[in-house]
């Protein structure tokens, strides 16, 4: 397992790092070199991430490739880095989306072209941070150091209304997680006295906190996880940030900045918190089922093709919580499943909404007609995405959704009924945008245009091949996650499983927040 | 003939240097035409104390069995913070008052004057070495508000600080008066000593309430806070730079002192009443800070906020609080002077909306502004974060919990007003053409503030402990 011989995790974080200091020494003219760089490095970041899925030991559910160094002793603060079953795949959908970010902007990014990929780069770095840490101190540092570079993307290179989207983002998520700092440093002063304390995960998963205290810590981190994910009601942001932001933006936000909202969730919320979190459940899938609901009917209003397609983050996103909070194994199976289908799929939703929007610009549902008889092979492309999106058999889409569906019924009854009719609701608006959009009359808005290119081709491919492999034989990817996902529900378990009925679970709640403040006066 | 015992002067050497520095410099001034040269002598005077200081612990000045200097490890840390602060601000200062001819030799005496009463200040274990110290710092500063002689917001900067710190250092002496009534004598020790046998009297609590108002004007803590916003807009920038730090870590310094052990025994008392003018610090900090266009004004407001923050750690009423308040406060000097050095460098800084496209036009002082306001916000990995870290920790671990929620929630809120001016200069496009006046000294400057800023914000391990 520790077969490769140097710290392939610090570098998989520190070398798009390094590569946008790199970039930040070029000259500011020569934008063909700039761009050539920010391909080679994020190339070599995703070859390099390659021994992580090939060497991985799927027979384990320790954490592997770890590293450990002291960092600030005062505070009991370690670099502290690993990945199990859960986090390995992040990484590898972070390395290949940046890559692909990289190329779909080639050509649209003319002005401060060393600023943007010198942020891209820096984005992936510190998310890859984020599903490395193994020590909360570091952890928050990566989430919160992310921030910049992305409200700088958003910002900069953004649409009409960049700057009120830039900034609502930023604040935001900016709350949420400076209240999951309060609850870090209360975990931290909960681990023990004087020097025994420590911020490492793994030291913190050994020790029992009492109820009441994980009952408030679990909210501090689920302020800041459900605004990243984004959990109704606090989703306002996204809508607004994935519109407004470039393409590259629009697909690092979606393909992996609101997961790992629900990577916290599975990282620290449940191995930390596993009575609040059984607590919980019920209310966090209510939710669930809200934003599944709620984001699928809103869709049918926009009049925004990128506005729609984030609308349906929201909604895909909440069947992805539906499935960790359902706590058994199809559900967190399927939802970890289905954070790297959202990625793949919604990220190509977005290269392509990139690349039509390079040749038209123009996001207005109402200017497109269509676009099939002009651009085929793109028609062709949108139609595996749409599709995948819907969950159709076949595709990834279907098996982390048949997964959650799975966990969710088995967990509830109503949820799971509700949940299914989410699906048809996503049919809905999906193969109604695509009607809209590629058949029928070509709008005059739309003069003739070429088809994609061969760069734009070599974007679209690896996820078009995800797509269908994850779809036809998940298991490659499932295996990754089995032994973990076990240990994960093994360890739920071990605490008295809830096994009341739906309106003592409220009962329970309400009794619970009134021990909350108790607890805060 | 009476034997006049010579104290021991060891302890005091870095005052004795740099106090002799500051009335050379007033001599000097008149000889030397190249201003430069005082700068000079200025830097090197706290160089010298920087390497009297680890020679020069101890206690002197002995009156009545008890000494009335200090020279600790605390007192020391904070002589560190003075003499960066000195050291940056001079170095800031000489081009910068050339360009606003304010150019006068006692610019540069004035400042190592009120150093040397910060110093007096921090080292004071008596209460009357300490309202000293504090008027000449306090005097010092208010002349150099009002240095720009023929700019009416100087004067009326000067004139404003000189009314209400007057004002305020009345209070003061009031509070040490009936201190000393209560307690006969003026050492904090003793005080200290004595309030443990005695009951809590109304006088007793009202003579802290008086130091406790005087200190809190002293840091620009809400509600006494109005002075700071016109004087920091209406002072050089140089001035300001030095004033948001010096004076501000001075404050804090005493209020550890005096509060700390010398109201030992109230400190539930004062606790209280920290808390209540901690949150409507932050508060007003915060809240106006959002509404200001002036970046002077701004980050006044934003000084005042910082001083909510810190606070707390003295709130917080153990070791570890007053370890992160230091901690902060070290911090603080180098993102805070950073941010007004940069001010400096713009022709015309003092707006926010002349920042507008400054990425554009010179990307190396805007990326460097960014680093400035995120550190501010408390952004990792940034100093700024570190400081808040040190302080939320020790907080939370004394039981203050609540209280460091809404600091945290202040803390995102000011994000509105830094994340402006970095909107500004990425995401507007530039209206006027920006000049700047680079020079060695002043680049010098923005290049160490913003590297210390980044290190401590990666390796802290440089400045806790």
């Amino acid at each position: 397992m520790q077969e490769i011989g140097y710290p392939i995790l610090s570098t998989l974080i520190f070398l798009p790092i390094g590569g946008a200091i790199l970039i930040f020494l070029i000259k500011r003219t020569n934008e063909t070199l700039i761009k050539r760089t920010a391909l080679l490095i994020s190339l070599i970041t995703f070859i390099l991430s390659i021994p992580l899925f090939i060497s991985f030991d799927k027979t384990t559910a320790n954490m592997q490739f770890t590293e450990t160094y002291n960092w600030i002793p005062e505070w009991g603060i370690k670099y502290a880095l690993g990945i199990d079953g859960i986090s390995v795949l992040f990484i590898l959908l972070s390395a290949l989306l940046t890559i692909l970010c990289v190329t779909v902007s080639w050509n649209s990014i003319k002005d401060k072209v060393k600023e943007f990929y010198a942020s891209l780069l820096l984005i992936e770095g510190t998310m890859i941070g984020v599903f490395c840490s193994l020590d909360l101190f570091l952890f928050y540092i990566f989430w919160e150091a992310m921030l910049i570079p992305m409200y700088l993307l958003i910002g900069v290179w953004g649409g009409p209304n960049r700057l009120y989207a830039a900034i609502k983002f930023f604040l935001y998520t900016l709350v949420g997680s400076v209240l999951m700092l309060v609850g870090i440093i209360v975990l931290y002063l909960n681990t023990g006295q004087g020097a025994e304390r420590s911020f490492g995960l793994l030291h913190m998963m050994t020790i029992n906190y009492p109820y009441h205290i994980q009952l408030i810590l679990f909210w501090a981190f689920f302020a800041a996880f459900a605004v990243k994910v984004p959990m109704w009601p606090v989703h306002t942001w996204l809508p607004d940030a994935h519109t407004e932001a470039p393409t590259a933006g629009s697909v690092m936000l979606a393909g992996i900045l609101i997961k790992m909202g629900a990577y916290g969730f599975l990282r620290f919320s449940m191995p930390l918190f596993p009575e609040a979190t059984q607590a919980m459940a019920p209310a966090i899938m209510i939710l669930s089922v809200i934003a599944i609901i709620y984001g699928g009917i809103i869709c049918f209003g926009q009049t925004d093709l990128k506005r729609l397609i984030a609308y349906s983050s929201v909604s895909h996103m909440g069947f992805v919580t539906l499935g960790l909070f359902a706590l058994n194994t199809q559900g967190i199976q399927g939802g970890i499943l289905q954070m790297i289908n959202h990625g793949i799929i919604t990220g190509a939703l977005f290269l392509c909404v990139g690349m039509i929007y390079d040749r038209t610009h123009t996001r207005q549902i109402a200017d497109y007609g269509g676009t099939a008889s002009m651009m085929p092979i793109y028609a062709a492309f949108f139609m595996v995405f749409t599709l995948a999106s819907i969950g159709l058999p076949g595709t990834n889409g279907f098996i982390g959704e048949f997964l959650i569906l799975l966990g969710a019924f088995t967990a509830s009854k109503t949820l799971g009924v509700l949940a299914a009719t989410g699906i048809i609701i996503g049919a809905g608006y999906m193969l109604w945008l695509y009607q809209k959009i590629f058949f029928g009359e070509i709008t005059p808005k739309l003069k003739e245009h070429k088809d994609i290119d061969l760069r734009e081709f070599l974007t679209l491919a690896p996820m078009i091949i995800l797509v269908i492999w994850i779809g036809v034989y998940p298991n490659i990817f499932l295996s990754f996650m089995d032994v973990s996902v076990q240990n994960l529900i093994e360890r739920m378990n071990s605490v008295p499983v809830n096994s009341v009925s739906g309106n003592e679970k409220i009962l329970s709640l309400i009794n619970d927040t009134g021990a909350v403040v108790e607890v805060v006066k | 003939m009476m034997n006049i015992p010579i104290p021991d002067l060891r302890p005091v050497t870095p005052e004795i240097i740099m106090t002799l520095a500051a009335t050379a410099l007033l001599m000097l001034e008149l000889i030397f035409k190249n201003k430069g040269i005082l700068a000079l002598i200025g830097i090197s005077a706290a160089a010298a104390v920087l390497y009297v200081m680890p020679m020069s612990y101890g206690e002197t000045f002995f009156a009545e069995g008890s000494a009335m200097f200090i020279s600790d490890n605390y007192s020391a840390y904070f002589k560190l913070i003075f003499m960066i602060s000195l050291i940056l601000s001079i170095l800031i200062s000489i081009r910068y008052i050339q360009r606003e001819k304010a150019e006068y030799g006692e610019y540069y005496s004035l400042l190592l004057f009120a150093t040397a009463g910060m110093m007096f200040m921090v080292s004071a274990r008596d209460l009357i070495l300490l309202y000293l110290g504090l008027e000449l710092m306090a005097l010092s500063t208010y002349i150099l508000a009002g240095i720009k002689r023929h700019d009416i917001k100087s004067n009326e900067a000067a004139m404003k600080y000189f009314l209400l710190g007057s004002f305020s250092s009345a209070l003061l002496l009031y509070g040490i008066s009936l201190l000393y009534g209560l307690t006969g004598t003026t050492d904090i020790y003793k005080i200290s000593e004595f309030l443990k046998q005695t009951e809590t009297t109304i006088p007793l609590l009202l003579s802290m309430v008086l130091i406790a108002v005087a200190f809190s004007f002293k840091i620009a803590a809400a509600p006494f806070h109005m002075w700071a916003p016109d004087v920091y807009e209406g002072a050089p920038t140089s001035i300001t730079a030095f004033m948001s730090v010096g004076p501000k870590a001075a404050g804090f310094a005493v209020i550890g002192r005096v509060f700390y052990i010398g109201f030992e025994t109230i400190q539930t008392d004062w606790t209280a009443i920290l808390i209540g003018i901690a949150i409507l610090t932050m508060a007003v900090g915060n809240i106006l800070a959002l509404v200001q266009t002036n970046i002077k004004r701004m980050l006044a407001y934003s000084s005042i906020a910082h001083a909510g923050y810190i606070l707390i750690g003295i709130i917080a009423g153990t070791n570890e609080g007053l370890n992160a308040m230091m901690t902060y406060l070290f911090i603080y000097a180098f993102m805070n002077i950073g941010a007004f050095s940069v001010v400096i460098l713009l022709e015309k800084g003092d707006e926010i909306k002349d920042y507008e496209g400054l990425a554009k036009s010179h990307p190396l002082v805007a990326a460097v502004m960014l680093v400035f306001m995120f550190s501010l916000t408390g952004i990792p990995p940034t100093a700024g974060f570190i400081g808040k870290f040190g302080i939320f920790m020790a907080a939370i671990n004394a039981g203050y919990t609540w209280l460091v929620v809404i600091a945290v929630i202040f803390s995102a809120i000011s994000a509105y007003y830094y994340l402006r001016i970095i909107m500004n200069m990425y995401m507007k496009e530039q209206k006027e053409e920006i000049t700047i006046h680079p020079s060695i000294s002043l680049n010098a400057v923005i290049l160490i503030t913003g590297l210390m800023v980044l290190i401590i914000g990666i390796l802290p391990s440089v400045v806790i402990g």
